[in-house]
């Protein structure tokens, strides 16, 4: 178990910069994730905390050792690929036992280690078998059983639920994290899928585009998402967005329809006059009787979820579709005009130029 | 059950056909039905006249203890090619899939061989070997070692094998370099993690999922050693000196054509025809298996 440190960790393929200088500390024994859309950088992140991918610049270091120059090998981490990487023509046991004979251990202490990740993974039955003939979920297990028994430090994962259908990767997620309550192994986590990242993380770091947009707890990301890319990447359906200035004393922001939203905690007055965008995220509408402070949203098409109901609309003449998230059951036919209000602490403002919350 | 489509009669299907079957039949089915007709025949000293004879060219083949010498010099050969062939282009492989600037040039300049007909290399490793004109003969003079092919038949045994080796080489390379290629790299990822060095990993994980792959080569450069390196030794040392080169293609067309016992050597040829089919037949029940990732 360790302590993991990035310092302005840079990565660059030949003349092009992937990830642009990324600063953090993960706690020993936290599980933290790496989230972010396709593409943003995640992976080469967690392959250069690995050693499989050259460090360009900044340091890393694992248990208070700069590791920037160690081979994979030598980091004391274990990894889970999004392919799980078992080796296909080695046995369950001999899969999980590669590691561990590199590392010269006797026979018994071998065979004492696999069977306890075997039976901590419901492996049991399954040791004398060859990957293909796992399914999915068993195959994954295996995979983590083979850095369970090396009892790293550090433990990596990459995208590996991915592969998994719905189902059991809402149970696999469970078992991560239940085994994590478990094992309290530093873990570095990948996903590009935000409820997965939400639900197992202790803290997220947001990555767009090589940077870390912000790092915080899931309930810090959700209520107070640093920056428009964060409010519509966390939480599901996305955060509405929506043009808005700030009226002269800084209390209102005044949207497009005469609609106006009063501000919590005495407004914003730094900002009076700017032009901002307003977020709102779906699930804080709630329907009102209809008053002078309700904004009036024109229903375009509603999808019934049983649990909740999504509804799509416009106010008054906003470009692009709001949506809205009501718990029960509702019908509303196309054109229906809904009275909404939103609580004023509910309410984000972010900068139209940098993004940034205000 | 599979529904039967109904196409309306035409005779385009066997026109598209045709061709292949018959470059079959002229090239393959005709003179192999003739080879093994040969083979039942003894023909007089002038070509005059044959006689029927049934399987003695065979009793004699089997019985003829030079025949049996080529077998095993044969064996001998084809085994070292397949090693040496093997080998080499396992480790050129084992280096271009690591290797990632200038890995375009290394792999065209490794193809090269493959492309250069096999009389016009036997004729290049003779000019290279040549105990007078040589360069690789006078610099292993100057080293001390009398190199002589021509008289040595050890030495000419060990140029054909490098020359027949050589030339198989890129082939080799070509499919052990995309069989290395389809082989996830996380593997290695894994591998490296868990704690394997570049040759343990080459030896634990990458030869044992190449082994698909591996059994096809080895059959695959048996049949070249066995049929296709008459060009070489024709060039190099035309079964010389006194034999010591004379592998069964080559005696087939040694006592055929110049022995002119066309009944000997049709059998020997038929044998051959047997090895051949046996091989293939190997091949297909066997590569079957494929590795799943
Ligand atoms: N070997 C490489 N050479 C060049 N660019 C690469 C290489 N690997 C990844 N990249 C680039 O780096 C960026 C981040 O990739 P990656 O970390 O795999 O993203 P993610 O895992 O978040 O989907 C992408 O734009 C990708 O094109
Ligand atoms: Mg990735």
């Amino acid at each position: 178990m360790a302590e993991v440190i990035l310092e302005d960790v840079v990565k660059a393929y030949s003349k092009t910069e992937v990830i642009h200088g990324i600063s953090t500390t993960i706690a020993d024994g936290e599980f933290i994730v790496i989230v972010g859309p396709s593409g943003c950088g995640k992976s080469t992140v967690l392959r250069m905390i690995a050693g499989l991918e050259k460090i360009t610049g900044g340091i890393i270091r694992i248990d208070g050792q700069v590791v920037n120059k160690l081979e994979p090998k030598d980091r004391d981490i274990a990894m889970v690929f999004q392919n799980y990487a078992l080796y296909p023509h080695m046995t369950v046991f001999n899969n999980m036992a590669y590691g561990l004979k590199l590392r010269k251990f006797g026979k018994d202490e071998i065979k004492q280690r696999v069977d306890q990740a075997a039976q901590l993974l419901q492996l049991e039955g399954l040791l004398d078998r060859k990957p293909r003939q796992l399914s999915g979920g068993q195959r994954q297990r295996v995979a983590m059983g083979r850095c369970i028994v090396r009892e790293p430090k550090v433990f990596l994962f990459d995208e590996p639920l991915s592969n998994l259908d719905a189902k059991l990767r809402v149970q696999m997620r469970l078992e991560l994290r239940k085994l994590h309550e478990r094992l309290k192994v530093t873990s570095i986590y990948v996903t590009h899928d935000q409820v997965e990242a939400m639900t197992l993380g202790d803290r997220l770091i947001v990555i767009n585009e090589g940077a870390a947009e912000q790092i915080g707890s899931p309930l810090e990301l959700y209520e107070k998402p640093g920056t428009k890319f964060v409010a519509g990447f966390i939480g599901s359906p996305a955060m509405n967005f929506m043009d808005a200035h700030i009226s002269r004393d800084g209390q209102w922001a005044l949207m497009q329809g005469d609609i106006r939203l009063a501000l919590a905690n005495g407004g914003v007055p730094r900002f009076g006059g700017q032009q901002v965008i307003i977020g709102i995220r779906p699930e804080h509408f709630k329907i009102i009787v209809k008053g002078p402070q309700s904004m009036l949203l024109t229903v375009d098409h509603t999808e019934i979820l049983g649990a909740d109901t999504t509804v799509y609309g416009r106010f008054a003449d906003t470009p692009g579709l709001i949506t809205i998230r009501l718990p029960d059951i509702h019908h509303f036919k196309s054109e229906t005009i809904l009275p909404l209000s939103v609580a004023q602490a509910k309410i984000h403002i972010f900068d139209r130029e940098t993004g940034a919350r205000i | 059950m599979l529904k039967r489509t109904h196409f309306n009669p035409s005779p385009l299907p066997y026109l598209l056909v045709t061709p292949q079957i018959l470059i079959t039949i002229i090239f393959f089915i005709w003179p192999a039905s003739q080879a093994i007709f040969q083979s039942l025949l003894v023909e007089d000293a002038f070509g005059l006249k044959s006689e029927f004879v049934w399987l003695d060219n065979f009793i004699e083949l089997f019985t003829d203890e030079i025949y049996f010498n080529s077998f095993g010099r044969t064996l001998l050969f084809s085994s070292l090619v397949a090693f040496l062939s093997l080998g080499t282009a396992l480790l050129l492989a084992a280096t271009a899939d690591r290797i990632v600037r200038g890995a375009t040039t290394y792999r065209t300049l490794l193809i090269w061989p493959y492309a250069v007909a096999p009389v016009v290399a036997g004729a290049l490793w003779m000019f290279i070997f040549d105990p007078t004109l040589g360069i690789v003969a006078y610099m292993l003079e100057a080293l001390g070692y009398d190199w002589n092919h021509r008289l040595n038949g050890n030495q000419a045994m060990a140029l054909i094998i490098f020359a027949a080796s050589w030339k198989q080489i890129s082939y080799n390379f070509l499919f052990f370099l995309a069989g290395m290629q389809a082989i996830p790299k996380s593997l290695t990822e894994a591998a490296a993690i868990d704690g394997a060095g570049p040759a343990w990993r080459f030896w634990t994980i990458v030869f044992p999922l190449l082994s698909p792959t591996t059994f096809f080569l080895l059959v695959m450069n048996i049949v070249y050693a066995f049929f296709e390196t008459f060009g070489i030794v024709h060039a190099v040392t035309k079964g010389g000196p006194a034999g010591a080169t004379e592998i069964l293609v080559y005696k087939v067309y040694n006592d055929g054509f110049i022995g002119l016992d066309l009944g000997g050597s049709a059998a020997q040829s038929v044998v051959l025809m047997a090895i051949v089919i046996t091989l293939t037949v190997i091949q297909f029940r066997y590569i079957e298996r494929k590795v799943e990732y």
